[in-house]
């Protein structure tokens, strides 16, 4: 018998605490499914992301990064996601540029109230990334232990 | 040039004005030039240099020389005073302690532009206006200086000085500059023809931090990169870090700040074009956040330390450029 081995995704979702956590909370009381492959990580802001968090995700084996945050105007800190906004759209061009896949890196809005979304979005990043496979390019094989 | 600018800096620590110059002493090789502090006139005349070869941005000495007693003199390139322009908006050198010193550029030559050429044996080099000697061990070679230019200067972005006490020579005017040409055209390419072109040339990274430590906008005095705990502080052997990530942050942190000054690739000893780096970020800047330039203002405030309301998504970023 052949044992068809089927390819799945490691998603880290870096989710701020006052929107995007609340919101796969909500996702979760309303029993909405999204893949247990999306590692949620909690993050007082989405400004908190240091570009750093997101290529030592890929280095360890993370195969997307999806970043959410309030609404913009919505932050719980004013302004904390216009920065985090201008500083992922520098980011992400840069690694297009290098060649990396730009659908493996995505930042959403998701408040509170958006369970829905919430789930929508992480159902749809998955199916993206499964699409395009395991990341090789950012990948540091010495963390593959 | 050289002895306007020699003396210049003796009367300056004669007449007392300053205690201190920083400048550029010839090293082993003619076209191998180290930035020096230097307090003794008789020094001056003998190893002060300033031609073709003087490429170090002084600027970054600034930061650990005005802190110390008595003013610093420094002499500045156009371009270089953009870097002091932006270091002094940061805080990070005190003003009243430097007597800065603008000085003419003609574009800096490149020892590895003329080898290209084929000539070798190389002993020494004339310049004389556009023609520059290259004196060879098989006999002299004439060079057009537009052909041994460094990329950065064939690409020069300003000829005028932003900041300075006083001026020796002319001013020049801000240029018109093709400098994001290469830019574009790895833009054009796909993305699988792009990670090839950057794992070319990022894998002969051998991480001495050449480009950090020359990087007037890098400043910082503990550096992500030097946490002994964090097992990155060095090259490992076999490791892919420098491709993935060490030259995506170390571009990524002088985003905005960067004056493109080209030091970056001036130093790098594998010759990775790093400027192209932080050249896509300053492009792309300029794209979705309007026209600036690092250093050319002090009271304008710098890209990622703003923001509007109706700034772009991630994912407008993209379909921009199809």
């Amino acid at each position: 018998m052949q044992i068809e081995e089927k390819f799945e995704p490691t998603i880290v979702a870096f989710c701020c605490n006052w929107c995007s956590y609340a919101g796969a909370d909500l996702s979760g009381t309303n029993r909405l499914q999204y893949p247990a492959n999306v590692k949620i990580i909690r993050v007082p802001c989405s400004c908190r992301v240091n570009p750093m968090f997101i290529l030592r995700a890929f280095q360890r084996g993370a195969d997307g990064v999806i970043i959410c945050g309030c609404h913009p105007g919505d932050c719980h800190y004013t302004t904390g996601n216009y920065y985090a906004r201008r500083r992922m759209t520098l980011l992400f061009s840069m690694l297009d540029f290098l060649g990396i896949e730009r659908e493996r890196t995505r930042l959403e809005w998701v408040s509170a109230a958006e369970g829905a979304k919430f789930a929508a979005t992480m159902n749809d990043f998955v199916a993206t990334v499964t699409k395009l496979g395991k990341n090789r390019r950012l990948e540091d094989l010495r963390c593959n232990k | 040039m050289q002895q306007v600018i020699r003396e210049k800096a003796i009367s300056l620590i004669t007449s007392g004005k300053a205690a201190r110059v920083i400048g550029w002493r010839e090293g082993e090789f003619f076209y191998d030039q180290t930035p020096e502090v230097f307090t003794c006139p008789e020094d001056i005349e003998k190893n002060f240099v300033y031609n073709g070869f003087s490429g170090a941005n002084l600027s970054k000495y600034l930061i650990k020389e005005s802190e110390k007693e008595g003013v610093v003199a420094v002499f500045l390139k156009p371009c270089d005073t953009y870097s002091f322009s932006q270091l002094l908006k940061e805080h990070r050198i005190k003003r009243e302690n430097v007597w800065a010193v603008g000085i003419p550029c003609e574009g800096k030559l490149d020892i590895d532009a003329i080898r290209k050429m084929g000539v070798k044996g190389i002993t020494s080099l004339e310049e004389n206006g556009d023609e520059i000697t290259v004196k060879t061990i098989y006999g002299d070679k004439k060079i057009a200086r537009a052909e041994a230019l460094a990329e950065r200067c064939r690409n020069c972005k300003s000829r005028k000085h932003v900041v300075y006490d006083e001026l020796l020579g002319e001013e020049g005017e801000v240029l018109e500059s093709a400098r994001f040409d290469m830019v574009e055209k790895l833009e054009q390419m796909t993305a699988e023809e792009r990670f090839a072109f950057w794992q070319g040339e990022l894998s002969r990274c051998i991480r001495c931090n050449a480009c950090r430590n020359v990087c007037p906008a890098c400043t910082c005095e503990k550096c992500v990169f030097d946490n002994a705990a964090s097992g990155i502080e060095n090259k490992a052997p076999a490791s892919s870090f420098e491709e993935q990530n060490f030259h995506i942050i170390r571009a990524f942190h002088v985003a905005g700040r960067c004056t493109d000054c080209g030091e970056c690739s001036r130093v790098c000893p594998q010759s990775i074009p790093l400027h192209l780096l932080n050249r896509k970020f300053i492009k792309d800047i300029n794209e979705f956040y309007g026209e600036y330039q690092a250093g050319a203002d002090p009271e304008e405030k710098y890209p990622l330390m703003n923001f509007t309301q109706g700034d772009m998504e991630p994912a407008d970023a993209f379909k921009k450029g199809e």
